[in-house]
């Protein structure tokens, strides 16, 4: 009964540490991808029921193809390749942690015998003289050997390389590391974004999700929004916003933030996005009273009336920016005391003197306009960011340490029979044999050298 | 624009070299492979004065918005060209097998060609987006990745070629004829895996660099794109390449298929992408 029930729980852990498992889920996982990059993601309903009809419609959503990498089965796959690596990590740790702590100093018979890349030679030179110019040439290509000797044998050994076997682990590592930053950055950061209008401040920003206030805990303050464009073309070159974080009244940091350049404040920064138009002018306008000459400036907003001597008001019915090629133009209306709507007329900002003709009670001129800009940011709370950084990091140089550098082995056995001296060499890698393959044929010809006492270049 | 002068010119050495390597296959004379040879180091350096000129030519007309030339589409595309041959020139120098040139030089010119023929080689202002030196190591260490990866798919080809008759022979010494020619198959399956041990860390290197900047510039380092997406697919299709490898020694033809599927997939995230899916990577066009 225990027997039956360790088989069964052996059989899972085989299951979920298996290599197949690994390159199954790895191409599952390439090819479900291609899903989300054909089906668009996050569309409204009725852009999928347009292009794909309400039958499959129903269909995208039941398998969550709509939002695939975020369903439940993506997210699920994701899982099983995490917990295949942990498995898979667990398994074999040990196993490489085995070389580290005791390298196998003596070859067995089943090693000399056995192994792929293999040399034998047989002189007559004496074999502790042969294994002193051995070790000098395992020295050279390998590092450190060890002499064991064991029942009149000389065992020789060397290896190099042995903490690549680590990383792959360390590549692991960095994978389970990413993930986690990931998900940290999903549970407790957030998307948002926000529109300042010029000169105004926020506190609040809206979360790109569920478009749900967030408060920040401190105020941003656009002072300034501009937009630079390339000369004679209409293509932005450069738009940058001047921001100013407050807090309790106290301005805390200057920055002008440009596309590549966000503003980071207490773990929540700030990207400029976005920019466009805050409508409502300012208009700045000098009035002049004809009878008396006496002359006032204003500031006005379109449809605002604004109040004049004796009763009388006025209000900007429209604009333009170029009237007719006269440039800026303004239209308004001048209400008498008894609240009579007056016959609207234009103001050209170019040409004040035309209106002074137009003999009014009063006379406009448009002295300047303003018109607000907002700027839009994308406001992102990521406290996962540093520790994906930090993964991606352990992932590159874990999977270079893993490709790049082999743990390679080489053992030598002399031993003296019919007073001859028969000599074993054997190598391995523990990973790219095929490469290793090659190298060792190289090395057999310095071997061949040692062997005779000849440089290959005396040889040759 | 002189570069564009220098790029064609390029052009006709990149189509000498593959025929010079072509004509080596057909007369196996060595003349003729250090000619083939010669004649793409010496393409590979007027590519690479090219690409000088067209930066310095970038600040000429763009002033102080000059910028390196790997920007738009087409410069991508000759930049991709010019890393097919220098990784091509790396592997000759370490395995003199001169016969992988006739079937890598094919990319290099058909890129540069393509290049040429096609995109639009304007030196346009860029986005703001776009000016950030992030783009510069993005595109550097994707493009090094995919000629790794053109490189892989170009040796899997010869491998593919060779292995069936290569199984089927039963004479002793070497295999005659233009097939026995050719690199051992246990030489093209490690130039195979090394290729992809090379491209793997450099695509790694692309992704991660391209999240880097995508953070830095809209506070996402993932947002599932369609060109992000398929470069993870890639990235997943060689990890199980080098997986399959690794541990079982999944030496032979099939690693060979795997290595040419994952080639496929990385040019379509480079190019189907833009021109098949809509994203972020549209080149600024």
């Amino acid at each position: 009964m225990t027997e039956k029930k360790n088989s069964l729980s052996d059989r899972v852990w085989d299951f979920f540490c298996s290599l197949k498992l690994t390159i199954t889920i790895m191409l599952l996982l390439a090819v479900t991808s291609i899903i989300g990059t054909v089906i668009q993601q996050n569309a409204p309903a009725a852009d999928y029921i347009k292009e794909y009809g309400q039958a499959n419609y129903k269909l995208f959503v039941k398998l969550q193809f709509v939002d695939m990498y975020h369903s439940w089965w993506f997210i699920g796959l994701l899982g099983l390749f995490s917990i295949n690596l942990i498995c898979c990590s667990i398994k074999n740790f040990p196993r490489a942690w085995k070389f580290v702590k005791s390298p196998m100093l003596v070859a067995s018979p089943g090693i000399l015998k056995n192994s792929a890349n293999r040399a034998e030679y047989t002189t007559k030179e004496d074999k502790q003289q042969l294994a002193g110019r051995l070790t000098d040439l395992l020295k050279k290509e390998f590092g450190k050997t060890t002499v064991t000797e064991v029942d009149g044998k000389l065992y020789l050994f060397a290896q190099k390389g042995i903490y690549s076997r680590f990383g792959a682990y360390m590549t692991h590592l960095s994978i389970l590391i990413i993930m986690a930053g990931a998900i940290i950055g999903n549970l407790w950061g957030y998307k948002a974004y926000v529109n300042i209008v010029e000169g105004t401040s926020i506190k609040q920003v809206l979360s790109s999700s569920g478009q749900t206030p967030i408060n920040l805990g401190f105020t941003v303050r656009c002072d300034n929004f501009s937009v630079i464009y390339y000369p004679n073309s209409r293509r932005p070159k450069d738009y940058y916003s001047d921001l100013v974080v407050l807090e309790n009244g106290r301005e805390m940091v200057h920055k002008r933030i440009e596309v590549n350049d966000p503003l980071t404040y207490k773990g929540i920064t700030f990207y400029q996005a976005s920019y466009g138009s805050a409508g409502n002018a300012i208009f700045k306008i000098k009035v002049t009273e004809n009878a008396t000459g006496k002359t006032m400036n204003f500031n006005a907003r379109r449809g605002e009336h604004v109040k004049l001597p004796n009763g009388y008001s006025f209000s900007i019915n429209g604009f333009t920016e170029n009237d007719r090629q006269f440039g800026p133009a303004m239209q308004l209306h001048v209400n008498s005391p008894d609240g009579k709507h007056g016959r609207p007329f234009i103001v050209w900002q170019k040409y004040p003197q035309f209106d002074v003709k137009r003999a009014g009670t009063f006379s406009f001129a448009l002295i300047n306009y303003e018109e607000p800009q907002f700027t839009g940011l994308q406001v992102a709370k990521d406290p996962g960011v540093n520790i994906v950084w930090f993964g991606s990091f352990l992932m590159v140089f874990g999977s270079l340490t893993a490709f790049f550098f082999s743990h390679k082995r080489i053992w030598a056995c002399l031993e003296t029979a019919g007073g001859k001296t028969k000599l074993q060499v054997v190598a391995n890698a523990h990973r790219n044999q095929p490469g290793f393959a090659l190298a060792f044929d190289e090395f057999k010809q310095k071997l061949d050298a040692v062997v005779e006492n000849k440089s290959p270049a005396k040889k040759g | 624009m002189e570069s564009g002068l220098l790029f064609n010119l390029v052009t006709v050495a990149y189509f000498a070299a593959m025929l010079l390597f072509f004509i080596y296959l057909a007369t196996r004379n060595n003349t003729v492979s250090l000619l083939a040879t010669l004649t793409a180091v010496s393409g590979f350096l007027l590519q690479t004065a090219a690409l000088g000129l067209r930066w310095y030519e970038s600040y000429q007309l763009l002033g102080s918005d000059g910028r390196a030339p790997l920007t738009n589409l087409y410069e991508s595309v000759v930049f991709f060209s010019w890393s097919i041959v220098l990784i091509y020139l790396l592997v000759d120098l370490k395995y003199k097998q001169r016969t992988i040139g006739a079937f890598i030089m094919p990319f290099a010119l058909f890129s540069q060609a393509g290049a040429q023929m096609w995109l639009n080689a304007g030196i346009d202002p860029l986005v703001p987006a776009l000016q950030s030196n992030w783009l510069t190591y993005h595109v550097i260490t994707c493009f090094l990745g995919y000629a790794a990866f053109a490189l892989a798919c170009g040796v899997s080809i010869m491998y593919l070629i060779k292995i069936g008759k290569e199984e089927k022979y039963q004479g002793d010494g070497p295999m005659g004829g233009l097939l026995g020619f050719l690199p051992p198959t246990r030489v093209l399956d490690d130039i195979n895996y090394r290729a992809i041990m090379i491209g793997f860390p450099l695509l790694t290197l692309g992704i991660i660099t391209g999240a880097a900047w995508a953070n830095y510039a809209w506070g996402t380092y993932w947002s599932w794109d369609p060109k992000e997406t398929w470069s993870l697919i890639v990235w997943f299709l060689y990890a199980a390449f080098l997986h399959a490898r690794f541990t079982r020694g999944w030496v032979g033809r099939r690693a060979a298929w795997l290595s040419v599927i994952g080639f496929a997939a990385t040019i379509f995230c480079y190019l189907g992408v833009n021109l098949v899916l809509s994203g972020l990577h549209s080149y600024g066009s």
